[in-house]
């Protein structure tokens, strides 16, 4: 019986390994495609690059400049852009979060349904007039587009963060009052510590959110001065009459080469991130 | 020091915490909530309004009453993205978990290198829709042109290219989720069915799944919900090409979604933002009825349990 169960094993074992390597494939044929030279990208899709059709790095040269917007430049942007709000939508919705818990009055119980209610609409229902609103407001721009994103994204936030604050034990907090703290301090110096797998956990699901949104910043930023990743792509396979696919390959490439190292690193915490994120919303 | 006691002895908050929490109010919650009112509550007041006007830009909105959900359910592209988005629903919530959950069956079985394949399955999901629509967009051109023909050519294959990226996105995140449903199933209770005779199969239907329920639950429910509001990859595989010209001059983009429709209606020409909009908040109360639904479900396995 066991000896039965130890082969089937093996069989799955190589089962799963073909199948992992067919997982991968597309993204491999990003990387072979982004050798070759654009007239042959469709032709021989799945051909490995010969001596005719090697173009070496002179995709990746092309694509840096693409477009007649540096690619550099909205990789920075990108960059910019999810650093800065996932940093704020952490430590303004753990805040928040943690005052609408321990406070519990009617304005913070409205806050928090409005939070929860906020989690079931979809963005085309307010993409209009939040486009409109930020424009108004002059939020379009990278360096305040963060506020927007504090804005949208709060909900999801907050409900993860006040359901862990609940978990925790309110004696902590009294005794650090009864030791003469103000509220800040409790906060940063007790709080924070004890929310950390939480802020690993939001900080985790925001990050893939916002370098991976293409609608919001498309909609929100000034596109003739700001652009992402996403909207860089989209850019140039959507308005260009002849792409140069060898060259837009070499640009897919290098925006997901970063995430995929990334992943590689730390995919305990994402994998869990992501997870805890799913039950809950 | 008086505690106001919760059924389960444990309280939230004391008057000794509460006070002067409360009195640093503009520090803890202004922030979030002035920003959520600019990035959600006013969009959204305003967004159910302006579903009633007729408008180009939000300043000159004028009050049309009903007439634009009238033309909204009136509109025959809008009414196939609605019947398109449904049936994709459905295929996409089939094969997701199908694949999903026996992935995670054969994964919890301690195979070798399990960790190894969880990983490459997961991989997908840290990619945004917009790159893994033109990844994909490539390979399927690739493929059909050995047979003289591409992706936007006919609205079959758009639908079953859909759905094999949807799939090759997805079956990764819910796998991890029936992991963690599996996971939860007791030895104890695997061990007492061995004994009592059960085979591999009567054990799978008899006692795994029915314990796994609320993983199963979430997941079909969250395919769902992924399929309705899916728009990046619809917009970056085929943009709802081909286009069919119906004999009143009607123009049907036959694999565009709910969402993309939506979007187009807004933005192809500004005569049509406020039906755009009716489209919007209809969408938004579908939305909003699975996730009421879904809660309903859950509620009811929690109570169970």
């Amino acid at each position: 019986m066991k000896k039965k169960s130890s082969t089937l094993s093996i069989v799955v074992a190589v089962f799963f390994t073909l199948i992992s390597i067919v997982y991968v494939m597309p993204i491999v044929e990003v990387l072979i495609n982004s050798f070759k030279l654009n007239s042959f990208v469709n032709t021989e899709t799945f051909a490995l690059p010969t001596k005719e059709s090697y173009a070496g790095f002179s995709n990746y040269i092309k694509g840096m400049t693409f477009g007649n917007y540096p690619f550099l430049k909205s990789a920075f942007f990108s960059a910019y852009i999810t650093i800065t709000s996932t940093a704020l939508i952490i430590i303004c919705t753990s805040m928040a979060a943690w005052y609408i818990v321990r406070v519990n009055s009617l304005v913070s119980k409205i806050v928090y349904y409005l939070c929860v209610f906020s989690m079931i609409v979809p963005f085309q229902m307010v993409m209009f007039t939040l486009s409109g609103t930020a424009d108004r407001l002059k939020l379009n721009t990278p360096y305040l587009i963060p506020i927007v994103y504090l804005g949208f994204g709060a909900g999801l936030a907050v409900f993860m963060f006040s359901g862990f604050v609940k978990g925790i034990p309110l004696e902590i907090e009294e005794a650090a009052v009864i030791d003469g703290c103000n509220p800040l301090a409790i906060f940063f110096r007790v709080e924070l510590a004890m929310l950390k797998p939480t802020l690993v956990s939001v900080g985790i699901l925001e990050v893939m959110w916002i370098w991976n949104d293409y609608l919001l910043p498309y909609l929100v930023l000034d596109r003739t001065m700001y652009m992402t990743i996403p909207i860089h792509i989209q850019y140039l396979k959507g308005s260009y009459g002849s792409v140069d696919m060898g060259a837009t390959m070499a640009i897919i490439m290098m925006s997901i080469l970063p995430i995929i190292i990334l992943y590689l690193f730390c995919q305990k915490y994402i994998i869990k991130g992501v997870a805890a994120g799913a039950v809950k919303g | 020091m008086k505690k106001k006691n919760k059924s389960d002895g444990t309280s939230l908050n004391s008057i000794l915490i509460r006070r002067p929490i409360k009195r640093c109010f503009p520090i803890f919650i202004l922030p979030t909530l002035l920003a959520f009112s600019v990035g959600f509550v006013w969009p959204f007041i305003q967004g159910i309004y302006l579903s009633f006007c007729k408008f180009t830009i939000v300043s000159d909105a004028k009050w049309v009453g009903l007439s634009n959900y009238k033309k909204a359910f009136m509109d025959a592209s809008f009414k196939h993205a609605f019947w398109y988005t449904a049936l994709f629903a459905i295929a996409s919530i089939l094969f997701i978990n199908v694949i999903a959950f026996f992935v995670a069956y054969a994964l919890t079985q301690k195979i070798p290198g399990s960790n190894l394949y969880r990983t490459v399955f997961f991989m997908p999901n840290l990619i945004g829709g917009i790159v893994l629509g033109y990844i994909w967009s490539m390979i399927f051109d690739g493929i059909l042109s050995k047979y003289g023909t591409f992706l936007t050519a006919k609205a079959s294959y758009g639908f079953w290219g859909l759905l094999i990226l949807m799939c090759w996105q997805q079956v990764g995140y819910m796998m991890i989720i029936y992991i963690a449903g599996l996971q939860g199933v007791s030895e104890d209770m695997m061990e007492a069915a061995k004994i009592d005779g059960a085979n591999r199969w009567q054990t799978l239907f008899r006692v795994t799944i029915p314990n796994v329920m609320p993983s199963i639950t979430i997941c079909i429910f969250l395919t769902l919900t992924n399929s309705f509001k899916l728009f990046d990859q619809n917009l970056a595989l085929t943009g709802g090409m081909p286009t069919l010209f119906g004999d009143d001059g009607t123009m049907i983009n036959s694999t565009e979604m709910l969402a993309l429709n939506i979007y187009k209606t807004f933005y192809t020409s500004a005569k049509s933002r406020g039906i755009a909009q009716a489209k919007a908040v209809v969408f938004f109360i579908l939305v909003a009825v699975m996730a009421l639904i879904q809660l309903r479900f859950t509620r009811k396995k929690e109570v169970q349990q």
